[in-house]
């Protein structure tokens, strides 16, 4: 009976991590907007999105070293001027299929906006959307560009 | 003591064993050509060449194909790309032929200066998603398939691959098919 359950936990596990595996073999890129954020009327305000590829794979920089490479951006748009757009300092990494180094971003990095609230915005929650575009890769193949959709909401303060 | 040994033994064997594929998930994987029997019908497709004119994939019958989906954004893409060249100078008088079908979303706007930047001397065709659902799906890219004269299936590709292995597929089944020739005829 023992044995049987533990042919069963083994079953189950394995379901379970290769479930996680086949997600794995896909770039997937996830995005943490913050919350609680304020500003003053007429003041600027940095927000820090935090995002995570997965293991194993690379995604080019907002400044790929190569012009047929798609570049890493973030858009908003909504009721807050976008003063600009920080992206992380990419890593420059050597890949089997590419002569020189590429620029890229992997793991986990922050992309951090600067907005800012119009002196004569009214106080209140001002939400904002946001794009964030990527193509990533791994070792030897690459996949093709994904949109990832994310939210903010921002509490203008008189 | 012992139940604790079994439930170490139960999770450290699927852990390793999803270690170890997802490692080699990264790594190019020779795949030799499947035996004719094993082999399944290349979805047919229609799709544009870069002159306007629709190009079926059945009109490629009696030929070995190399197909390949790749994209003008891929890395991968790009390193296989002048050994397709080659191979189409090569074996072409055999009844060889690469037929590349781009992914980009941006269109000829993106694929006519590349094949123009790199004298690409092999039919490119603008693929789209419906082409990729009907090999199931083309999430990767490159990704590349040797289809017989039959309109089989011999081989897939996902990934870079070795260019002595895409090298060794052409060549079995272009032989191949002298042989079945060369047995007709006796």
């Amino acid at each position: 009976m023992a044995s049987r359950n533990y042919w069963k936990l083994i079953a189950a596990t394995s379901a379970l991590l290769l479930t996680n595996l086949a997600l794995a073999q896909t770039p997937a890129l996830s995005v943490k907007p913050p919350i609680g954020v304020v500003v003053k009327k007429g003041g600027t305000v940095d927000v820090k999105v935090m995002a995570t590829l997965n293991e194993g794979f690379h995604l080019n920089s907002h400044t790929p070293t190569e012009d047929y490479l798609i570049p890493l951006t973030l858009k908003w748009e909504g009721g807050l001027e976008e003063v600009e757009v920080v992206y992380p300092k990419p890593q420059l990494e050597k890949y089997s299929f590419d002569d020189k180094p590429l620029s890229v971003l992997t793991g986990q990095f922050n992309l951090v906006t600067k907005f800012k609230a119009p002196s004569g915005a009214a106080p209140g929650p001002v939400t904002l959307n946001g794009k964030v575009r990527y193509q990533a890769c791994n070792n030897n193949a690459c996949f093709p560009p994904k949109t990832v959709p994310l939210s903010l909401t921002v509490q203008v303060l008189p | 003591m012992v139940n604790r040994s079994a439930l170490a033994f139960c999770l450290a064997v699927p852990a390793v064993l999803v270690i170890w594929l997802s490692h080699r998930a990264e790594q190019p994987v020779y795949r030799p050509v499947k035996d004719e029997g094993k082999r399944q019908m290349a979805p047919d497709f229609g799709l544009k060449d870069a002159d306007g004119k629709t190009v079926h994939l059945s009109d490629y019958r009696g030929k070995v194909v190399l197909l390949d989906f790749w994209a003008t954004w891929c890395g991968p893409c790009k390193m296989e790309i002048p050994w397709f060249m080659e191979f189409e100078r090569k074996y072409k008088d055999r009844g060889f032929a690469v037929l590349g079908v781009s992914m980009d979303d941006d269109g000829w706007k993106v694929v006519k200066p590349f094949i123009q930047d790199t004298a690409m001397n092999y039919r490119v065709l603008l693929g789209n998603d419906q082409t990729g659902d009907l090999y199931g799906g083309i999430e990767a890219l490159p990704t590349a398939y040797l289809i017989d004269r039959e309109g089989r299936i011999a081989v897939q590709h996902v990934g870079l691959t070795g260019r002595r292995d895409f090298e060794d597929g052409i060549e079995k089944l272009l032989e191949a098919d002298s042989g079945d020739k060369r047995a007709a005829l006796n």
